[in-house]
This record gives structure tokens, sequence and C-alpha cells, in this order.
């Protein structure tokens, strides 16, 4: 999609006027595409993700930094992603219904009452021991399609599930950890820089335990696993971890304190 | 913000050639910087409501507050400071001058002001010591004394914002650097200061005049508040007169800056607001005939930086 920024400087041909302001939000709002979307350039494009993936080393705690490069550079791992749901029948449901995993819409204090050992309460368990909230993925803004933006949002809020799934807690090494299966199971260049950068900051024991032990399980298990997002999950609370995991392909987690 | 978006989706269903005519029969009727309606404005290229474009611009300010400073840097290169600079040896502020600075938010023109007017006191005491040549030690230690209690001569710089967050920045800063003396920060509104008249003997606003609704009010205001003898000076973003320089500057403004706003602050839209807004102000004549409007008198301009950013400054006669 070409998407030129008229400055003051450029003449139409049929008037005298230079480019007024009426023709430049006219632009814009014709490619707004959803609530949140910010229509971009290629140039804009190229300069967020050096920008992003640099201040996202430089400062970690910059999680939107790691969104915005995920947004930039995740466009055709992104078609690929919608692809594989639309050819799966849970993934093609998804698609459709597009559901939104918000505090608002879940019911914690009923998946708290769940056995223990099922999804739901293992997922409340984690968010609880972890201090996280599903409200906290930032908004979709520089996908400039609609159905994608989707994906990638679903995407975001299929991230603390797997946690809970692959049983990795939200430090470094956990993220890391999940960084390396999403990154075999999406192709995302973001969670491949992310899985391949992330270490930098870890110490010696920390990147011994995950080179020899954490990260060929966490390969291992995206090659194994179907693709991750043809799950409904808000229709699998009451199923076991134990067995969501066999039914997903993800290999059972090393027993490592992490 | 409605009646807008339905315009716009109107618009969104005719050609491109049908936008160019359309553009030509409101640039013949009205000119593009122009009043949409009564009471509407512009908030960048946004048609708003006045009360609207008031709200929207306190909160830019708000969440940008933080970060102006680093952003400043980042956007102008560090020009911004030489521009400042050069607003001051404009100004070349005695010491004893009272000066207010509206729209003054994190204090880069109060510091520099401070700064100026310590360097011009030591300079002048140089002079007096040089022409004293017997002085006793008590008399140059009293002399030296003044200065730690208070600002030369009794200067006194006002800084004037309307946005609360701005000034808790600026504080810090003041704090952080050191600075106390001959300073004050007031919550006000440039439109309608809290001050009375004839007070000040020099009125600056640097790169605020574009973000108030009714520029002409604060025209007015600075024109009411300031001394006669006073001197009006402002520091805004302008318009370009070079038309290879224009369009690297465009370029810049529009494919770059926004950029920078997301990835040091985290805020794409303020940032587009603010390039949007320097391309919605007045070129500089049409600004020098606003100022002169107000009452000024000997109004002059200076471009900076191929008129990236223009001085306009006026005397109240």
């Amino acid at each position: 999609m070409r998407f030129r920024q008229l400055g003051r400087g450029d003449q139409l041909p049929h008037t005298d006027l230079r480019v007024t302001a009426e023709d430049h939000v006219d632009e814009e709002r014709y490619y707004q595409l959803y609530p949140g979307h910010i229509p971009t350039s290629p140039l804009q494009k190229a300069l967020l993700s050096a920008g992003s993936a640099f201040m996202a080393l430089y400062n970690p705690y910059r999680h939107d930094m790691v969104a915005v490069l995920g947004e930039t550079t995740g466009s055709s791992a992104l078609r690929s992603l919608r692809d594989k749901m639309r050819h799966d029948p849970e993934g093609y449901q998804i698609l459709q219904e597009r559901p939104r995993i918000r505090l608002s819409t879940l019911d914690v204090t009923g998946l708290r009452g769940l056995p223990d050992g099922t999804f739901g309460r293992e997922y409340v368990r984690f968010l609880d021991s972890n201090r996280v909230s599903p409200d906290t993925r930032m908004p979709v803004k520089f996908v400039d399609d609609e159905e994608l933006a989707y994906v990638i949002q679903r995407y975001r809020e299929v991230h603390d599930l797997m946690h809970t799934l692959l049983g990795m807690p939200t430090n470094m090494l956990g993220e890391v950890v999940v960084k390396w299966f999403e990154a075999v199971q999406t192709g995302l260049p973001m969670c491949i820089l992310g899985a391949v950068f992330g270490p930098v900051r870890l110490n010696a024991r920390k990147l011994q335990i995950l080179t020899t032990e954490l990260i060929p399980w966490a390969v291992q298990s995206g090659r194994n696993a179907s693709c991750v997002l043809n799950f409904y999950y808000e229709n699998r609370w009451e199923q076991t971890v134990e067995s969501l995991r066999e039914e997903i392909g993800i290999l059972h987690p090393p027993a490592i304190c992490v | 913000m409605a009646a807008s978006i339905g315009a716009v989706a109107c618009r969104a269903l005719h050609s491109r050639r049908h936008r160019q005519l359309l553009s030509v029969g409101r640039g013949l009727f009205s000119g593009a910087r122009c009043l949409v309606a009564e009471g509407e404005t512009h908030f960048g290229f946004q048609d708003v409501s006045e009360t609207e474009k008031g709200e929207k611009v306190y909160h830019v300010f708000e969440s940008v507050a933080k970060k102006y400073d680093i952003m400043n840097d980042s956007m102008s290169l560090g020009i911004h400071r030489l521009w400042k600079d050069i607003l001051l040896h404009q100004m070349n502020p005695y010491p004893g001058t009272q000066l207010l600075d509206v729209a003054g938010g994190t204090g880069d023109i109060a510091f520099r002001f401070i700064n100026y007017v310590h360097s011009q006191w030591e300079h002048q005491i140089k002079q007096k010591l040089k022409s004293h040549q017997n002085l006793s030690w008590e008399e140059i230690s009293k002399s030296y004394q003044e200065e730690e209690l208070k600002l030369p001569g009794g200067s006194q710089v006002v800084v004037c914002d309307i946005n609360k967050e701005m000034l808790k920045v600026g504080k810090q800063k003041a704090q952080h650097l050191g600075y106390s003396e001959g300073l004050s920060w007031v919550v006000g509104n440039a439109e309608e200061l809290p001050f009375n008249d004839n007070k000040f003997d020099v009125y600056t606003i640097a790169f605020g005049i574009r973000n108030v609704t009714h520029i002409d009010q604060a025209l007015q205001e600075a024109y009411r508040v300031l001394k006669p003898g006073g001197r009006f000076l402002c520091l805004e973003f302008s318009q370009v007169n070079n038309p290879l320089i224009s369009r690297l500057y465009d370029l810049y403004s529009f494919q770059v800056i926004p950029v920078l706003g997301e990835i040091i602050a985290g805020d794409w839209k303020s940032y587009q607001y603010l390039v949007e807004s320097i391309r919605r102000f007045p070129a500089q004549d049409e600004f020098k005939a606003m100022v002169e409007d107000a009452g000024f008198l000997k109004v002059e301009y200076r471009n900076l930086t191929s008129g990236i950013v223009a001085i306009h400054s006026g005397f109240k006669l």
C-alpha cells in the first residue's frame, strides 16, 4: 500500500494553492482501518523498526518498543499465521468471532474456583504469582491490515497463556524461553530477535541452563506443536494443563526451577 | 469531531480530482488557514471546537512534559538551544529587568535570562572596579555579597504556563540546577493573564503561541501587561522560504519526528500534532500584522535557520 505524505511544498496540477491541511487529513483518515491505527509510510516503518529495536535492547522495560517492533516487521509472518488460522476449523472460528482476553471478559473468580491442574486455575495462578494482568497488552497501531491487526493482538493475548502452558515465569529467563518457543511457532522477526538478543542480559549460570536444557526443549516443542493460535482457549478453561499440552503438542517441561 | 469525521467520510467518496476542485473553491473564499465556522478552530490538521482545542492541547503537554527537554534535543539535534540563546541575545536584558515568560513551562528561557543577567552584572562590576581603583575591601566584598542574596539589580522572571505538569518539570529542573532567586512560577492562561497592567519590561513566548486558541487575545494580553517602553518577543516555528529546504524540512517533520516521538516518548500522536500545528501557524508577515494589530510598534521579525524559526519583536510605546 503506497502511502505518501504530502508536504507543504507539493503543487497540485490544477491549482495554484500549495497542499492544504485538508488534503493531508483526508489521506490519513482514508487509511485508518481500525481504532488506534496509525498509517505509516515504508520509510516510517523502517525508522520505527530500527529505533524500537535499539530502544528495546537499551531499556528492556520498554515493552511498548517490543510491541512496535513486532508490528513493523511482522507482516509476512502475520500473513502466514492468518492463513494457518483460516485453514483450521478452530482457528477459523477465532478469526470470525474475534474473542479478546481481558479482565472485563474473564470470570477470574470462577477460574480461581476451578480444580488445581486445570488450565483456567493455573492461568489465574500465573497471573497472581507474577502479578500481571491481561489488560496490559499494547493496542495495535502500525499494522496496515485490519485482520492481521487482530492476529497480532490475539498473539499478544495468547502470550500469557503460553507462559502458563510452558510453565515459565515472567522473569528475563522465562521470557526468553517463551520467545524461543514463539519464534519457532510464529516466525515473527520480533520473536527471533528477542530470542537471540534476550540472553545477553543473563548471568552465566542462567545462560548455561538456558542453552543446555531450556532452549532445546522450547525449540522441539515449538516444532512439534501445531499452531498455538488455532486453539479457542476461552472454551478450554476446564481442561487440564497436561491434556491441553498433549493436544497442542508441547513437550513436558524440564524439571528446573526458573 | 463527529461532524468532521462525517465530512471526511463524504470527501472520501470523491475522487482526488474532485478534491482538488473543492480545495480551489475553499481556497478562493476562505484561504487555507481561516476558521471553518464560528466557534471552530484547528488542532493540527483536524477541525475541532474551540473548547476542544484547549483541552486537547492541555493533554498533549501533560503527556509530553517529562520527556519535553529530551525530545526537543532529539528533534532539533540540539539546535533549539541556539535559537533560545539568540533570543536572549536579541533581548539583551540589563540587570533589573522584569521578565514575563509565557508558556515557559520547563524554564529554558527563564534560566537563560538568569544566566545572562548574572554575566551582565559581573561584567558591570568588573567595569566599576576598574574605574574605582580606591574602593575599600569592605565595599568590594559588599558588592559581591549582593549578588548572592538576590538576582542582580532586582531582576525578576515570572514563568507563566497553563499546564501544571510542565511547570512541575520546570520547578524540578530549577531545583536541580540551583536556580532559586528572582524566579517564580505561576499557572495562567496566555489569553487571560493573572497580572496587572503595565507590570513587565519584557514579555516572551517561546514555542507557545501556536498552541493558543485565540492568538489575538494572547497578543492583546501581552500588550496590556507590558510597561510603556516594554518589549514583546516571540520565538516560534514559521514558514521556510527556500523550496529545497522546505521539502527536506517537510520530509523530516512528517516522516521522522512522529517516529522519534514514538521511540523516545512512546507518544506518536502528540508529535504528529506538533508538526501539524507548525504548518497551521501564520507565516512571518501575517503574524507580524497580527502583532501590529495588538498595538505594538516597530514590529520586526528575523528568520533563523532559513525560516524554520522566526523571532518577532515589537514595542509598546
